[in-house]
């Protein structure tokens, strides 16, 4: 696995700085060349590794890890680069080298065997040794000559050197002949390690750095609130850049690692996809669509505000969509997440027995900052998940102080954000503090964050959740009331009439009272629609009896027209009748007669 | 490195398994003054207080540099005192006659 490792790391730090030495054969002007060490971290920091031919100087107090570092330097040069190493150990004999790396999963024997590394253990007893006149160290000139040449060696760890000045008493000899030493092992074309015990205001205690100059590694270990950290620094590079920080390292199962730098680097993609939060009301409030994927979202709140639901959410239906969840949890075991979660309607169960859920749960203090974030990197590497929950990121403030936490975050948001790992973390904020300010100085890290808070209003807490900030897409501004219940977590929209914000029992009361008074309105409508309906129908009813009524009196009306007429004609005829029996005038009389005849016909 | 420029110096008398017999080795690199100066002091110093009781075998490391492993050596020139046991080193010219006395531990006289 470590390897396979290996070659995506070394893939992909190109991208972080690195001298222009050795890397382009374009170049007319060379630095200063380059062996890499194969160190995890320590080539980034170094710009590309040790300087080629060169003696570098790797001192710090006892226990630091400079015969590992040494080492491993040799290890990794004869397994992957293919350059033998010899190993001149003063302090060490070669079975116990061999003892102290097997559990790293260095094979010394066989390399050994393999004629890729040769381990040289030079014992120097002071009570079994005579002074007598001049002499110098050209047996261990030769002793080393040899087995450079026996493997065709091309690194040199010489560890450590200062044993020599306990054994040998002459110390004006002695530097002269490591003056010697340096400009030979710098003849014989070999790139040298020399480790040195740190001195009190000097880097080592016998002033070695005055010799080896062109490259000085200080390994560092310190402990601090009883938790330790190991670091490294270049202390100087000649020729070469190089980064002058101070890096966290670890002495992980497969070596040595400055972890840190590996993935540091403001490069990383940024996909477009969106994944679903798990509640569905809060991807509404995204657009509807939920985080970025290989965004980094922060959760945070005070205590019982329901960021590990939240989190938990996100993790169920990251599984639903069969994507690998890994769950870092730092308060809680795996079982009583999965209890308190099932609570709330998520089955988390499930998906952790079918592998795609995975817990690694720990207590923070367990170990230290750096330990942490290496576990954190090589369980990514091994479960290549496509989600990661933190919960909760501030636990690790009782292992680290607030800066080196905030800097182990960053890193570990470039890390998730590079291999496009969607990351949630959740975040406590201690009760009375100005809940706008994460406990870890994070949030400028995050694209997204969540803000739970509980609102305390007519003897109740309620929870209600803002979205703070989602970088690069239309977010609500709106609060929203937080629920937990069986059926998982619900969104609310609290109550914002009349100018107050109202939650919980208090809101559904006013919504009550509105509803009350709504339905009164609507019961006085009705009513008034009633009347109006009634005012018409008796309106109509009246017209309807005085058309009847009308009706009636035309009809008696016509009635006496027709007696009217009945009567006229018959009193024309009688007329007519009289005048035709007195025949009085004949002419005029017809005439007026046909007439009179001629209105009666049409009749 | 240095070349050899002449094959090494070599006691050949064999080794007596004798309680007090001394033997010796002498480790060099070549033929250089200082070399030359231990053993030319060595074999004054044994002439004279352990006469017909030592043996002294020169080891040139610049023909054999395989060997300086096996007796730790580290300095040159280095004399080693392989029996009577336990093991003492003496390193230098052996210029200082009394410091090789105790070294070897020979009782003057």
């Amino acid at each position: 696995m470590h390897k396979g490792f290996m070659a995506v790391e070394r893939a992909h730090p190109k991208v972080s700085y690195r001298s222009r030495g050795n890397q382009s054969g374009r170049r007319v002007l060379k630095g200063v060349e380059k062996t890499p060490t194969g160190i995890r971290g320590v080539d980034e920091v170094t710009g590309g590794g040790l300087p080629k031919g060169r003696s570098s100087l790797v001192c710090g107090s006892a226990g630091c890890g400079k015969t590992l570092f040494a080492l491993e330097f040799l290890v990794r040069g004869a397994t992957e680069f293919n350059e033998p190493g010899v190993f001149i150990a003063f302090e060490e004999n070669e079975k116990e080298l061999a003892q102290n790396v097997a559990s790293l999963g260095f094979d010394l024997p066989d390399l050994v065997a393999r004629k890729k590394i040769v381990l040289d253990h030079v014992r120097v007893e002071r009570s079994e040794i005579e002074e007598t006149g001049q002499y110098d160290l050209e047996g261990l000139f030769i002793r080393l000559g040899y087995a450079i040449d026996a493997i065709g060696a091309k690194r040199v760890v010489v560890d450590t050197l200062e044993a020599l000045f306990a054994g040998l008493p002459n110390e004006g000899i002695l530097r002269a002949e490591l003056r010697r030493l340096f400009v030979w092992l710098k003849g014989k074309g070999v790139t040298s390690i020399i480790t040195g015990e740190r001195g009190e205001g000097t880097l080592t205690r016998h002033g070695l750095e005055e010799y080896v100059a062109d490259c000085v590694i200080l390994l560092d270990h310190r402990v601090i609130n009883q938790i330790s950290t190991r670091r490294l620094r270049v202390v100087k590079y000649r020729g070469s850049l190089h980064g002058t920080n101070e890096y966290p390292f670890l002495i992980a199962k497969d070596g040595i690692s400055v972890e840190a730098i590996t993935s540091m680097g403001l490069d990383h993609p940024a996909p477009t996809q969106r994944v679903s939060t798990g509640v569905p009301r809060l991807d509404g409030m995204m657009g509807g669509r939920g985080y970025y994927r290989g965004s980094s979202i922060l959760v945070s709140g005070t205590a019982g505000t329901g960021k590990t639901s939240v989190a938990a959410a996100f993790a169920e239906a990251a599984c639903r969509r069969g994507e690998r969840t890994l769950y870092f949890a730092f308060e809680e075991s795996r079982e009583q997440i999965i209890r308190n979660t099932a609570s709330i309607g998520l089955d988390l169960e499930t998906w952790a027995k079918k592998g795609l859920l995975h817990f690694h749960a720990a207590r923070p203090n367990l170990y230290g900052l750096e330990m942490h974030l290496l576990t954190m990197h090589e369980q990514v590497r091994e479960l290549k998940p496509r989600n990661v929950v933190i919960d909760p990121v501030t636990n690790l403030i009782s292992v680290g102080d607030e800066l080196e936490v905030q800097a182990m975050l960053s890193r570990l948001i470039d890390f998730f954000k590079t291999r496009l790992i969607t990351a949630l973390f959740t975040s406590l904020t201690a009760g009375g503090d100005d809940v706008e300010k994460s406990e870890v100085g994070v949030s400028s890290l995050m694209d997204t964050w969540l803000l739970l808070r509980n609102l305390e209003h007519s003897g109740e807490r309620n929870r209600v959740l803002y979205l703070l900030k989602s970088r690069g897409m239309a977010h609500s501004n709106q609060v929203r009331e937080f629920r937990l219940s069986r059926h998982g977590i619900e969104l609310v929209d609290v109550y914002v009439g009349s100018g107050s914000l109202l939650t919980g029992a208090a809101r559904m009361a006013q919504e009550t009272r509105d509803s009350a008074e709504a339905a009164l309105k609507s019961r006085h409508v009705a009513l008034l629609r009633r009347e109006a309906e009634q005012k018409q129908r008796s309106t109509e009813a009246q017209i309807a009896v005085l058309r009847t009524a009308l009706e009636a009196e035309l009809e008696e009306l016509n009635k006496s027209i027709e007696q009217e007429t009945l009567n006229f004609q018959a009193t024309a005829r009688a007329r007519q009748a009289i005048a035709r029996e007195r025949m009085a005038d004949k002419n005029s009389g017809r005439a007026k007669a046909s007439k009179g005849s001629g209105r009666g016909n049409t009749k | 490195m240095k070349s050899t420029p002449r094959a090494p110096r070599k006691a050949t008398a064999k080794a007596r398994r004798q309680t007090k017999v001394w033997d010796l080795r002498l480790y060099v690199a070549g033929q250089t003054p200082k070399s030359m100066a231990a053993f030319a002091n060595l074999k004054r110093i044994c002439d004279g207080h352990m006469a017909g009781k030592y043996h002294i075998e020169i080891v040139d490391l610049l023909k054999d540099p395989a060997l300086a492993r096996g007796d730790q050596i580290l300095a040159i020139p280095t004399l080693v005192r392989r029996l009577p046991q336990p093991i003492r080193k003496i390193i230098g010219d052996l210029s200082n006659t009394e410091r090789v006395l105790v070294g070897l531990d020979v009782r003057p006289g």
